[in-house]
């Protein structure tokens, strides 16, 4: 009888280049995503060494953290990121990695560029000095973030020596409620199972709910895999996968994407292989999804309360006293109806085409509030550029609001774009940690469409209630 | 990479659970091209005023606590792989984290950089909390090889798990890049074999 073995299992097998230890293999990475701010010391460590690029055709850099979202035409106005970009440029140049510089058509959020150019592909290992880098397990990879010490060690040797994570399966089946997305499901998992629920882990997510999403769905919901402690998500490569590859820039083309797909196809864990961990959760529990406090896991239905108090176990008390205090928000205290000026819709969680049509034909012959100050920053340029293609620059004038360009963004506010001390923003990014968005900074976590009806109310609303 | 072998020192405790790594190193300070300097940021938004005057109550800026090693509550190092958290922390002078559980890719990042991050029970950790709050000046010793963390006043001691590659890394300063350098015939006996669609 063969041993039955979970996706996770084959591809780690399949990319073991030696073994230090029982726990401890040297893995093959196929694939290295770089961009300015985590490479720069891990270039000066090869210099150091003596030591080039060993495999520059694997690696591709595009600048997106410090990036500002105007006038990119321009030199960076800011002399620190200016630096920091210029010198990812000149690494690149030196080295031999291609670069997707600003201006360039495929320049954008690093984790946004990957999948759209075809350079994310099943059963691949792939990695960046990036936790979100789990965005691209949506593929049927074994996708995760990695440190500079580690983008060295890629940069010299294209391996990495890691323990072996534990396995997790998610299942998500049936039907989620009109209003409820894919950004509702992750924050919903991991409200359940809390910010370290799958430390330890790397997750597999599957069922109904999981198999019906699109790519750009899948991605969401694997690209915060790291909120819930996991090192990664996957998801098995489909007929979905191989659609959303095909014919993209860097995808095998002709007879060798014949070939791939007949692999891909066999990328799936084995019926009844054994995971570490099993969870299974209802589509239909799921509501859309605000969070009160200061990591993502803690989130609740919009229409729910804050927690109490007296709900919380007696270790964590004071950890979510401070939460509160932070956020401005009181035990027990309904959301709906707080006032909130700011929003944000982008990052590489939701900054892709399908969440600017979905906050597009919310707002489409609506208004903004008049509180609300909106960033709405496409993912890439590509992106952009559908997104103009389409129409949705217009609509989204039309109801008094810019589309700027492409970066990281308010995500976490090493540009300009930061949300000042105090204010609420509701944000389509991953990260609600104190300071975020800026010194002081309060963010509420939630989708597409509920910061859309956030920003045409000018404060928490349940999206449930404003659609036809 | 520096050695670390035992240390004897007294601890900073900071009882807060889930501290991400945007609190220990805010990505504003993310911008430097060299890994220089991070320490003076260490913390920087729980450590200081908005005028940069320090806050008083922070434990780092608090007279009564010193020393090499820092307790932190559980799920310590969430979010960002940012390893400018690791540098913030070793800049500062910390070389061992204590805590009752890491985030997973800021243990791998201390233990490349040569901190040493301690995993303890929650009751054990609590322990030391309680020790450090009726004495200040408390001491505690790291024995490395041994894989020992005591409370040296009392004698209450506790093992530790490390990997024991890392921990052969760590006692001699060495790092996974010249190892693996050692392999490259593997490396491109791999490359052969392989099945890839991308080249």
């Amino acid at each position: 009888m063969t041993v039955k073995k979970t996706l996770f299992e084959k591809l780690w097998e399949a990319h073991v280049v030696d073994s230090v230890n029982e726990k401890t293999d040297i893995i093959y990475i196929d694939r290295h995503f770089i961009h300015e701010v985590t490479s720069p010391v891990a270039f000066l460590g090869i210099e150091n060494r003596g030591v080039g690029v060993f495999r520059p055709n694997q690696t591709v850099a595009t600048p997106d953290h410090n990036v500002p979202t105007k006038d990119q035409h321009l030199p960076i106005q800011e002399a620190l990121s200016r630096n920091q970009v210029e010198t990812l440029t000149a690494n690149c140049e030196k080295h031999g990695v291609s670069l997707y510089g600003l201006g360039h058509p495929f320049h954008g959020v690093v984790h946004i560029v990957g999948p759209e150019l075809g350079l994310t592909l099943p059963g691949t290992t792939i990695v960046c000095g990036d936790s979100h880098t789990s965005t691209h397990g949506a593929f049927g990879s074994i996708a995760f973030g990695i440190g500079t010490s580690q983008v060295e060690s890629v940069f010299a040797t294209q391996c990495l020596l890691l323990a072996k994570p534990k396995t997790m399966k998610i299942e998500v089946n049936g039907t989620l409620d009109k209003g409820v997305t894919a950004k509702d499901i992750i924050l919903y998992i991991i409200s359940k199972i809390s910010s370290s629920g799958g430390t330890g882990y790397f997750v597999e997510y599957t069922g109904s709910a999981i198999t019906s999403l699109s790519m750009e769905e899948r991605m969401t919901i694997c690209n915060m895999s790291i909120e819930m402690g996991a090192r990664g998500g996957m998801i098995a490569p489909d007929q979905t996968t191989f659609d959303y590859i095909n014919g993209r820039e860097f995808a095998p083309k002709g007879e060798k994407w014949e070939e791939a797909v007949a692999h891909w196809k066999t990328l799936k864990s084995d019926e009844g292989a054994s995971f570490d961990k099993e969870l299974v959760f209802d589509a239909s529990d799921i509501a859309p999804m605000v969070t009160y406090g200061t990591n993502p896991g803690m989130g609740v239905g919009v229409d729910s309360n804050v927690p109490t108090l007296d709900q919380i176990d007696a270790d964590t008390k004071p950890t979510f006293q401070k939460s509160l205090n932070y956020m401005g928000f009181e035990q027990g205290e309904k959301l709906i109806g707080k006032q909130v000026n700011w929003v944000f819709l982008g990052s590489c969680t939701n900054g892709r085409i399908e969440d600017l049509r979905q906050f597009a034909g919310f707002v489409k012959g609506k208004k903004k509030a008049d509180n609300v100050n909106a960033l709405l920053v496409p993912g890439s340029k590509q992106v952009e550029k559908q997104a103009k293609a389409e129409g949705i620059d217009k609509i989204l004038a039309e109801a008094g609001f810019e589309l700027r360009e492409p970066g990281c963004s308010s995500c976490l506010a090493m540009n300009e774009d930061k949300v000042p001390a105090g204010e609420y923003c509701v944000s389509t990014s991953n990260r609600n940690f104190e300071g975020r968005q800026g010194p002081g900074a309060r963010t509420i976590l939630a989708s597409p469409l509920t910061a859309a009806a956030v920003a045409v109310s000018g404060k928490i609303v349940d999206v449930r209630d404003m659609l036809d | 990479m520096d050695k670390f072998t035992t240390l004897v020192s007294r601890a900073i405790p900071l009882p807060i659970e889930d501290v991400d790594t945007d609190q220990i190193i805010p990505a504003r300070f993310l911008k430097a091209t060299k890994r220089e300097g991070f320490g003076d940021n260490l913390f920087r938004d729980w450590r200081y005023n908005n005028d940069g005057s320090p806050k008083a109550d922070f434990p780092l800026n608090d007279a009564r606590f010193s020393g090499q090693i820092l307790i932190g509550g559980k799920n310590f190092g969430s979010g960002s792989s940012r390893e400018h958290a690791g540098w913030a922390i070793y800049d500062y002078g910390l070389r061992v984290v204590v805590s009752s559980f890491f985030a997973d890719i800021f243990k791998g990042n201390c233990l490349n950089l040569g901190i040493l991050p301690i995993q303890v029970s929650e009751e054990f950790l609590q322990t030391i909390f309680k020790a450090i709050e009726e004495d200040n000046e408390t001491e505690f010793r790291v024995d490395l090889e041994a894989q020992e963390f005591e409370i040296v006043k009392t004698g209450e001691k506790v093992s530790f798990d490390i990997d024991p590659y890392k921990k052969n890394n760590l006692i001699n300063g060495y790092d996974d890049i010249d190892y693996i350098r050692s392999i490259s015939d593997k490396i491109e006996a791999y490359e052969k074999n392989a099945t890839r669609f991308y080249v």
